[in-house]
């Protein structure tokens, strides 16, 4: 027990010695979603709302300062003035669907609104504490309206970019399930490890893929420990599943607000984090997207080549089939369980690191919003299974980016959970699992 | 540091509405883990259902508060099929996959701009409990309790809510001495064993989950009262951990352990708060700031959970033989 307080010593330690530039916005305001015993939230001024409109002006590459742009709704209204590089951002109290107007009266000479640009434009928040809102600008150019065929071919290789971001956490989790039996809630925040390491690293001045390579490892570290100083000593006391699932609530919570505690409540942006957009053809994805999916895709094929091909995969897939069975044939069960732990840790890291590109944006509860994704992810694909993770992924990335051609952003995650409880209604053991496993 | 208002603040909580619809969704509970076994980590959906139910039925359709109680409840039975029908044949992590996930989806839904008009999305309802609190017996004025002192609409909405809890935990206590209940105990031991018997155990468990169910319910009701509005963000997983802390606290297979679990929770998170924030406004704490000092009551829950399931896994009431999980 000794062992986990240290492991969250030295996690709070990490996050304790993040540069002084960001003590003053660790004070932003308690999440809405604890329920407090007073009632009495503290108002804030519009400077300190958890919640962002933002967006850039840019007039043929060069930032346009000095316009004045209004949000209205949820019974609000504020404005900001675009600063000298072309940024802008309106603090508000709530998500929700805001009127964002561009006054077009205080546009510099010789700019005006792109051909066919709405103003005023709606903007709806989607599960994140910022919405953009472009206004393209400049004479002669038009808004181009995309057919059905291209817009769909952009969510799905959206969609295709964030199912495999998703791989990598899930397929962490599926190995875990697979070698110990233990459903992990504490998916979600190595996921947000990653991406606030990479922060903190950054921060520092460090090169973005030094910053990201100590970021994935401090990932498997967390994993590493997690099961030296946790999970083992658990197993060791015969402890049962259902009461190591809800350790792992508890670790779960402990970790996230842990994270808070340190991090702050606000959503902030890792370098590069606005990328510019890729025309293929006359589809369009941004460079981010692009990246994050050659990564991922590089990263689950070595995944896949190690549990195929070397010895350590194949232990892996033998204690996942049977540990009674793999131990006595002479495989270290303990000391596989811990590899699949570190690297589960390394990939949630790595997962965690593209997502904050994807959002974009680094908060302390962005694994809490894509764990259930992952579950479901895994439950679709076959619990334990790892391909069966694979796919599953793939299906709810794709299904959550094409979804949202008909359903309001906000809802996209429904679609992919409700798919869940449908498959689970048919094909119980999921894609690629088998029969045996659902008991 | 006012240390008296600090402790009678901290008393307070013990009979406060929310700490009874803690307890009530806590009981809930008690009934599908502690006594079927069913991991159900939905409770907050289940608390939604009652709580955005009762909402919608007074607002948008004008019920009168009785039949706008009777949509609550009837909500929550419909989410208990749904929740049932596919997963009480499978194993206990899909069901707890499954519930945590319905739980989210209900959550979505009540945040979604597409229905502001029902469900006031992400800044919700208010103004619905008119009803509720036009039916107060007791006349205007200030009641003492001693350590507390009460208007008489706090007095009414803490009676019903306790009277609710009350009542709640006895039907629990009868249940679970009746035949009924033994049968609930033996599925949560050995599924197969009461399957051979010629029990039908999805039909119990079906039972047992619609009953829980109801009780979330109610508990959102209860939970939504005082304040007469009702946020979606006050619904998300970390409710259904909260409530999980109080069940485990208190024991999961006992009648009394949630409602005492969930006061000792309250108490606590009222007392931790009480010096936490003192000691920060006197200056006797000045490493952190008033919203950190929140964030580490949480990981205090977090912590404490983890903890509890180690070393007392059957709670401070609960009977070791009697463990849910072998």
């Amino acid at each position: 027990m000794g062992l986990l307080f240290a492991l969250l010593a030295v996690f709070a330690a990490l996050l304790l010695s993040a540069p002084a530039g960001q003590a003053q916005t660790m004070a932003a305001p308690l999440s809405t979603s604890t329920p407090a015993p007073s009632p009495a939230e503290p108002t804030g001024t519009p400077e300190s709302f958890p919640n962002t409109i933002s967006g850039v002006l840019r007039n043929a590459g060069q930032p346009v300062a000095g316009v004045t742009i209004r949000a209205t709704g949820e019974g609000f209204s504020g404005e900001a003035v675009s600063s000298a590089t072309g940024g802008w951002s309106i603090g508000v109290p709530v998500q929700g669907t805001y009127e964002v107007e561009l006054d077009v009266s205080t546009l510099p000479e010789g700019v005006t609104l792109a051909e066919g640009a709405q103003n005023p434009r709606q903007v709806t928040f989607a599960n994140t504490s910022n919405a953009g809102a472009i206004f393209p600008l400049g004479a002669g150019i038009v808004v181009q309206t995309q057919s059905f065929g291209e817009l769909l071919v952009e969510r799905m290789l959206a969609g295709l970019s964030f199912g495999l971001l998703l791989a990598l956490a899930s397929v962490g989790l599926s190995l875990i399930f697979g070698t110990t039996g233990l459903t992990n809630f504490a998916h979600g925040e190595m996921v947000t490890l990653g991406a606030v390491l990479m922060f903190f690293f950054s921060g520092l001045g460090m090169p973005v893929w030094l910053a990201a390579v100590l970021a994935v490892l401090g990932g498997g570290l967390s994993g590493y420990l997690q099961d030296s100083g946790l999970w083992k000593p658990l197993r060791r006391r015969g402890t049962g599943i259902i009461p190591m699932m809800i350790v792992s609530i508890g670790l779960a919570l402990a970790a996230r607000y842990t994270i808070q505690l340190f991090f702050g409540g606000s959503t902030r942006q890792l370098p590069g984090a606005r990328s510019p957009q890729i025309e293929l053809g006359s589809v369009s994805i941004s460079q981010n997207t692009l990246i994050s999916l050659v990564i991922s895709t590089v990263v689950v094929l070595v995944v896949a080549f190690l549990l195929l091909k070397t010895r350590i995969g194949k232990a892996t897939r033998a204690v996942a089939d049977n540990p009674a069975l793999a131990s006595a044939s002479g495989i270290d069960v303990d000391g596989v369980i811990r590899i699949v732990w570190t690297v589960g840790g390394v990939l949630a890291g790595l997962g965690g690191i593209l997502w904050a590109y994807y959002r974009p944006g680094v908060t302390f509860n962005m694994g809490q919003q894509i764990l259930l994704l992952i579950f479901a992810a895994v439950v679709l694909g076959g619990l334990g299974t790892v391909f069966g993770a694979l796919v599953g992924s793939i299906i709810v990335g794709v299904f959550v980016e094409v979804s949202t051609i008909w359903l309001e952003a906000d809802l996209k995650f429904v679609g992919a959970l409700l798919i869940m409880i449908i498959v689970l209604l048919f094909r119980p053991q999921g894609i690629l699992g088998r029969k045996e496993r659902v008991g | 540091m006012d240390f008296l208002n600090i402790l009678s603040g901290a008393l307070g909580e013990i009979i406060s509405p929310t700490t009874a619809a803690y307890a009530l969704a806590a009981l809930g509970l008690a009934l599908h883990f502690g006594y079927t076994g069913l991991l159900n980590f939905g409770q907050a959906g289940f608390m939604a259902m009652g709580a955005y139910g009762f909402a919608i039925a007074t607002l948008t359709f004008n019920a009168p508060f009785w039949a706008a109680v009777l949509v609550a409840l009837a909500c929550s039975v419909a989410f208990a099929f749904l929740l049932g029908i596919p997963t009480l044949r499978l194993r206990a992590d899909y069901l707890s996959i499954v519930t945590i996930a319905a739980a989210e989806v209900i959550r979505y839904i009540v945040t979604t701009n597409q229905l502001t008009d029902i469900t006031g999305s992400a800044g919700g309802l208010n103004g619905f409990a008119g009803g509720f609190y036009a039916l107060n017996p007791f006349p205007e004025g200030t009641y003492n309790l001693g350590f507390i002192t009460l208007s008489a609409r706090d007095l009414w909405v803490r009676v019903v809510a306790w009277s609710v809890v009350a009542v709640c935990c006895f039907i629990v206590w009868l249940l679970v001495r009746s035949p009924w209940g033994r049968v609930l105990k033996g599925i949560r031991e050995d599924e197969n064993a009461v399957r051979s018997l010629g029990k039908n155990v999805y039909s119990y468990k079906m039972q047992a989950l619609i009953i829980g169910g109801v009780f979330g319910s109610l508990a959102g009701i209860l939970f939504t009262l005082p304040r007469s509005s009702v946020q979606p963000a006050n619904y998300g997983t970390e409710l259904t951990f909260f409530l999980w802390t109080c069940l485990l606290l208190g024991g999961a297979a006992t009648v009394l352990g949630p409602v005492v679990g969930a006061m000792l929770f309250w108490v606590v998170l009222s007392l931790t708060q009480g010096l936490l924030y003192g000691a920060i406004g006197a200056g006797y704490i000045t490493f952190i700031s008033i919203p950190q000092a929140g964030q580490l009551r949480y990981i205090m829950v977090g912590v404490a959970l983890m903890l509890l399931m180690i070393f007392r896994p059957q709670g401070l009431l609960g009977n070791k033989k009697e463990l849910v999980y072998s």
